[in-house]
């Protein structure tokens, strides 16, 4: 039988940052959002050991953090002791749980969220890579390049800006994208370079991290398929991951790039067609241009290769 | 947003916001070229009514003096002739904007005319409750 603490552990590292995005989209407030899950994550290390894993352990894990972000939010609003609008909380409690696509859903479009401008950019990168990747500041710091106590200052900082100014949680319009689009796609390179060189650990890869950044990257390419930023982003994070499997041996130790076949994960088409579709993403959209797209079938390769050349 | 009243049931954060150097930028207020400025701000502040909770334009740094007191509480008054900082942008007054959150303030702000012609600065202020 599964330890319930270690599947609990397990569903906080592979599913904390959903739930944390579903919570702060109802809620409207990241500070209340995180202590509301850390409180369900405590009720689910006094509970599961006495009455069993619950069948859908995230859901659970939602649902919780729901009914003590509700019983904080009322505490508040009674302290305050000014007029309540007790119809929200009721719609609070009424929301309906997520299915799984809109709680990915909601992930991403929370890192555009954090991603705020009235941030610095690398405050908005470490926010995002915080709260909603889930990364440790420790790892943060390591993929920034900076020391772990300048982050965890800069963290605070943010946080303390985010709460003194008022900078809501809102989802952004459509229209605010593409003003964001920077901040996010070093997210998602940060969150990829953080799997494919891991801080901490025996394995040289992570990936888990990597296919979880290439999935951000995909999700991104759909929001806003005319951007060339997160087409290229999603292009790199692909070439690079189609090296992956080159960069360590059977026993999973590192094999040094000198000595390194790159030819499988180079030569296989599916692979090519996977980059080109990326790239040329935008023009296979026309459909006038899919001819030209065809040609620069040959461009990708071209790509590909040079950047063989430059890498090996 | 919903959830936001029901986490703030004041809907009050307030903002001031400080227009830059535009306003004085060098020039005497009096001066006919200001007379456009000055319509620009008379237009904000008549469309901004309800989010304006106070305001106040401010003479040129020219005109400022520097109190301080000398030691501890009690001690020698000194003044000082000039800006506390002496800089080329300064501050030319303020406005309390009643906003619910950051992008509402920063909504108003833009139809500050010094955000065109200078910067505006936002800071949040402290309510005591």
């Amino acid at each position: 039988m599964v330890d319930p603490v270690d599947r609990l552990a397990d569903t906080v590292r592979i599913e904390g940052a959903r739930i944390l995005a579903t919570l702060v989209r109802t809620v409207g407030s990241l500070p209340v959002a995180e202590d509301a899950v850390q409180d369900a994550i405590v009720s689910a290390l006094r509970e599961w050991p006495r009455s069993g894993i619950p069948s859908e352990p995230r859901a659970w894990l939602t649902l919780v953090a729901r009914r003590k972000a509700i019983d904080a939010l009322r505490r508040e609003a009674t302290r305050g002791a000014k007029e309540r609008d007790s119809a929200d909380l009721l719609d609070l409690a009424a929301a309906d749980l997520p299915t799984d696509g809109v709680a990915r859903d909601d992930q991403l479009r929370l890192i555009f969220t954090c991603c705020h401008p009235a941030l610095a950019i690398e405050a908005q990168v470490a926010l995002a890579l915080r709260t909603l990747c889930g990364l440790s500041t420790a790892q943060i710091a390591a993929v920034l390049l900076m020391t772990e106590s300048a982050m965890a200052k800069r963290l605070t900082r943010t946080r303390q800006k985010i709460v003194a100014a008022h900078i809501p949680y809102r989802i952004p319009a459509q229209a605010e994208l593409p003003d964001r689009l920077t901040a996010v796609c070093g997210v998602i390179h940060a969150l990829y370079t953080t799997g494919h060189a891991p801080t901490t650990g025996a394995a040289v890869v992570n990936v888990d991290v990597c296919a979880e950044a290439i999935r951000l990257g995909r999700l991104v390419v759909d929001l806003v398929p005319d951007e060339p930023q997160p087409t290229a982003l999603l292009a790199l994070l692909l070439l690079t991951d189609a090296r992956r499997p080159c960069r360590a041996d059977d026993a999973g130790d590192v094999i040094l790039l000198s000595d390194q076949d790159r030819s499988p994960g180079i030569s296989s088409r599916s692979w090519r067609a996977r980059v080109a579709r990326f790239i040329l993403a935008p023009h296979l959209r026309d459909r006038r241009s899919v001819p030209v797209a065809g040609s620069n079938c040959g461009r990708a390769r071209a790509i590909t290769e040079l950047r063989r050349d430059q890498l090996g | 947003m919903r959830a936001f009243k029901a986490r703030r049931p004041d809907r009050g954060a307030h903002h001031a916001a400080l227009p830059g150097p535009h306003l004085h930028r060098g020039r005497g207020l009096d001066r006919p070229e200001q007379a456009d400025t000055l319509t620009e701000y008379r237009q904000f502040g008549e469309q901004n009514r309800a989010t304006i909770r106070s305001a106040a334009v401010l003479h040129p740094t020219a005109t400022a003096t520097v109190v301080r007191v000398v030691g501890a509480r009690g001690g020698n008054v000194v003044t000082a002739d000039g800006p506390y900082a002496e800089t080329k942008e300064a501050l030319t007054g303020y406005y309390i904007l009643d906003a619910v959150d950051l992008d509402a303030a920063v909504e108003i702000a833009a139809r500050i005319p010094a955000a065109w012609g200078g910067a505006v600065e936002l800071r949040p202020v402290i309510t005591w409750a």
